[in-house]
């Protein structure tokens, strides 16, 4: 398959979940778009990782490698996250965002 | 490469020390002694840098600016535990978990003045974040706490995403994740390099709260326990700025490259320079007047970035020490009041003469006023951005933003001078004052000679 399916197809996962991050307003939904955002930017480094191989490039496995890290990071991420979440939810019994607009004042 | 080794080890340490020392107050000298390790440590590492840089595995390179730049942070962190370190225990009961987040923070700000390969940089970025989030939400009965670290959470974590895809796009483009090989072999400009540069550059923007992507920084700042916002505002965003910095100076300058961006970030340098200026003025809250003002001075920041000259390295690394310290300063005192506002200030010439005199110090220097630190830092990076030529619209526009920013600086002068007032003061042991003292003596020395400093590098 050409690489340009999978750049199409990258971009419109991360474009959802850009939109799904602006739209939405439960801290839960924002949070999985957010987890979609980087596995697009996964799936995206393994393919352009494959057409550089194709292309001859010899160092072409470090985007593989850089996906690894990305999982990493993400899981910390989501363990940091997810604490934070259910913080707020003992706190004030919501996930919804709309009320951090109580910082304003 | 030392600094990272030696803050990673004191972070895994200090967590012990939290096991084993019942003491709350004495878990910060484990911290001070730690961060006097680390400094020394880190100024080990000059003798790799004798035959120019020394490079690890294609990933990490220790220069001469990269150990200066974390000595600067370590010093500074070594301010704030000075000053601030007996704060830790009223925001909670896991007083060295702080401390050792604190320690990750500076792994991070260690790796971000010396990666050469785009994963450090990723790795750098996200060490330094993610502790933030924790450190923001620390007061976990607060809401404004709880908020704040939401807050910051989920646009950090939405600004990785973006870090992340500009990466992506720019390997798309060149096949590489070294620095110095980006810039290579671009006879005419791929249309994945400009895109990722652009989200680069914005998911940057959005970490050193750079206008138009500030708008979670006030918040985050007023909400977060104070004497953490003392730490995110200042030795965490010189960290944010310095791999700003190296990313744009060394993989972005090489050919006609920086002619794409160049003007993007003039605007933006002038949004955040007007945004953060104009809106400070209006604060009551002294805390959020310094999130604002923090947001101003990472406009003249900006123009280290712009400029792509040894001036502008060496403007970075002053300003860096110069608005640290004096913020760290500031908070310092603010930490030692019980209200945060204006009024809170009233007649603080009266009851403590010290503190207010050392607060002004800190105020002129944060202004830019000669004699002191924050003049020659402005008067760096502006040289910076006029030798590089074609800014002369921006700097005019600086200089009068830093005219603006003298009034809101010196309505807290004027209250602790000119207004009557009894502040509530919490008790200022002796070692307090003196490593005040010894604050507002860097700040006067860098202010009359800055190449005590400079000439490391």
């Amino acid at each position: 398959m050409p690489v340009q399916y999978y750049i199409f197809l990258s971009i419109a996962l991360f474009c959802i979940g850009v939109m799904g991050v602006l739209i939405r307003r439960n801290a839960i939904i924002i949070f999985m778009c957010i987890e979609l955002m980087l596995n697009a930017v996964n799936l995206l480094l393994v393919a352009f990782s494959k057409m550089w191989v194709d292309a001859g490039r010899t160092d072409a496995a470090s985007a593989q490698l850089f996906v690894f890290f990305v999982m990493v990071v993400a899981a910390a991420e989501v363990t940091v996250g997810l604490a934070v979440i259910v913080m707020m939810y003992r706190n004030s019994h919501s996930v919804d965002i709309n009320i951090l607009n109580r910082l304003k004042n | 490469m030392n600094a990272l080794i030696s803050s990673a080890l004191f972070g895994v340490f200090l967590m012990f020390v939290g096991l084993f020392v019942k003491n709350k107050q004495s878990i910060k000298y484990f911290a001070i002694a730690g961060a006097i390790i680390a400094f020394a440590a880190n100024l080990l590492d000059l003798r790799l840098t004798e035959t120019g840089s020394t490079t690890l595995y294609n990933m990490i390179e220790v220069s001469r600016f990269s150990v200066l730049f974390n000595a600067v942070a370590i010093g500074a962190t070594l301010v704030y535990f000075i000053l601030c370190g007996s704060s830790f225990a009223k925001v909670g009961e896991h007083v060295a978990d702080y401390f050792a987040l604190i320690f990750f923070i500076l792994a991070g700000i260690t790796l971000a003045s010396s990666f050469s390969n785009l994963l450090i940089l990723f790795l750098a970025i996200e060490i330094i974040s993610i502790p933030q989030y924790i450190l923001a939400g620390a007061d976990k009965r607060n809401q404004k706490s709880n908020e704040a670290a939401l807050k910051y959470f989920l646009m950090g974590s939405f600004s990785t995403g973006i870090l992340l895809m500009g990466i992506a796009l720019i390997y798309g483009a060149s096949g590489t994740f070294n620095i110095t090989e980006i810039g290579l072999g671009t006879g005419e400009l791929h249309p994945l390099t400009l895109c990722g540069i652009l989200m680069m550059a914005f998911a940057l923007s959005f970490k050193v709260s750079a206008a138009p992507f500030h708008f979670w920084t006030p918040d985050v700042y007023d909400g977060s326990p104070t004497v953490f916002t003392a730490f995110m505002a200042t030795v965490v965003k010189a960290g944010s700025f310095i791999a700003f910095a190296r990313l744009f100076h060394n993989a972005f300058s090489t050919g006609a490259l920086s002619q794409h961006w160049i003007l993007i970030i003039a605007i933006i340098t002038a949004l955040t320079l007007l945004i953060g200026n104009i809106t400070a003025v209006f604060q009551q809250s002294v805390k959020r007047m310094l999130a604002y003002s923090s947001i101003a001075q990472a406009g003249f920041m900006l123009f280290a970035i712009i400029a792509l000259n040894a001036t502008a390295t060496q403007g970075i690394i002053l300003y860096a020490a110069a608005y640290s310290v004096a913020s760290i300063g500031i908070f310092a005192v603010l930490l030692k009041l019980e209200d945060y506002t204006l009024d809170g200030f009233n007649g603080l010439a009266k009851s403590e003469p010290l503190l207010a005199f050392v607060t002004t110090v800190f105020l002129l220097s944060l202004a830019g006023i000669p004699l002191t630190a924050g003049f020659f830092a402005k008067y760096f990076v502006l040289a910076a951005a006029v030798q590089q030529g074609g800014l002369l619209w921006l700097v005019i526009l600086a200089v009068l933003c830093a005219a603006i920013s003298v009034y809101y600086y010196f309505r807290v002068i004027m209250a602790m001078y000119f207004k009557p007032g009894t502040p509530q003061v919490a008790a200022v042991s002796t070692g307090f004052k003196a490593g005040l003292i010894f604050a507002v003596i860097i700040v006067v020395v860098l202010g009359v000679y800055p190449n005590i400093l400079l000439n490391w590098l």
